[in-house]
């Protein structure tokens, strides 16, 4: 059950769910596979999701959390659902636009910014 | 344990095992020697992704996961630069074949990025003739 996951943290706000990333690094294959293991089944278990992703706490992630991102948001969009993420800091946000990712993800500079947005 | 050895009259050498927790503490030992010689914050940013792309590269792709493989690290750090070798056990492979992950038709593919990023945030990456070695250099910047 994704609230067991220490990787995460769950909220309803409204009619969206808010993910917060609880990892400062997410870089190994393990992190990222026990927060899919997490993300994932909340994802399935809705369909026409809100689903905002708060990486406030995060200072470095890898290129396979960006994988694991991508089939994230597909996976959303299979279900007819958003996917959107905020407080991304510039160091990240810039990782995001060298691999054009930020034409892909919404990505918002504050939670009450994305909740706005849906 | 890692042992380390001077493989060189600057480079400190190690051979590590292909699982990330090794991997991640070799990150660590480079990141922090060049955080107590005053890299500022961007600097360490960009040199922990390199490794970190570089490392998972060599142990997923180059030693294909194989636990019982080895990757080599050699690294040297000074107030000027980070110059690092990571060599893994594998066949090799030529980057021109990587393709660019931008790409409108690679964009949603969730692999690929590794090399992308390790150019864009080191000063120098190069691969060996045969493939299974990266050297990536990060030039300190100016404060």
């Amino acid at each position: 059950m994704a609230t067991d996951c220490p990787n995460i943290e769950i909220k309803h706000i409204e009619n969206v769910t808010i993910i917060d990333l609880l990892d400062e690094e997410i870089l190994e294959e393990s992190t990222i596979s026990d927060i899919s293991e997490s993300l994932f089944p909340v994802v399935d278990e809705a369909n026409d999701i809100k689903l905002l992703l708060n990486f406030e706490k995060v200072k470095h992630f890898s290129s396979s959390a960006l994988g694991m991102l991508i089939r994230l948001n597909q996976q959303v969009e299979e279900k007819e659902g958003q996917l959107k993420l905020c407080h991304i800091r510039k160091t990240l946000f810039e990782v995001f636009s060298i691999t054009k990712l930020d034409r892909v993800f919404e990505i918002y500079a504050s939670q009450e910014d994305a909740m706005a947005s849906f | 344990m890692r042992e380390y050895t001077m493989s060189s009259e600057s480079h400190l050498e190690l051979e590590i095992q292909s699982n990330y927790k090794r991997a991640k503490a070799t990150e660590d030992d480079i990141v922090n020697q060049a955080q107590s010689l005053g890299y500022g914050e961007e600097d360490l940013f960009a040199l922990r992704l390199a490794l970190e792309e570089a490392l998972a590269n060599a142990i997923k792709h180059g030693n294909a996961g194989d636990n019982s493989k080895k990757v080599n690290i050699r690294y040297y750090v000074d107030k000027d630069r980070a110059d690092i070798y990571i060599s893994d056990e594998g066949i090799g492979f030529n980057p021109i074949d990587v393709p660019d992950p931008t790409t409108a038709d690679k964009i949603c593919i969730p692999n690929g990025r590794g090399i992308l990023l390790m150019r864009a945030y080191m000063n120098i990456v190069e691969y060996s003739e045969r493939g299974n070695t990266v050297h990536m250099v990060k030039l300190r910047s100016n404060p």
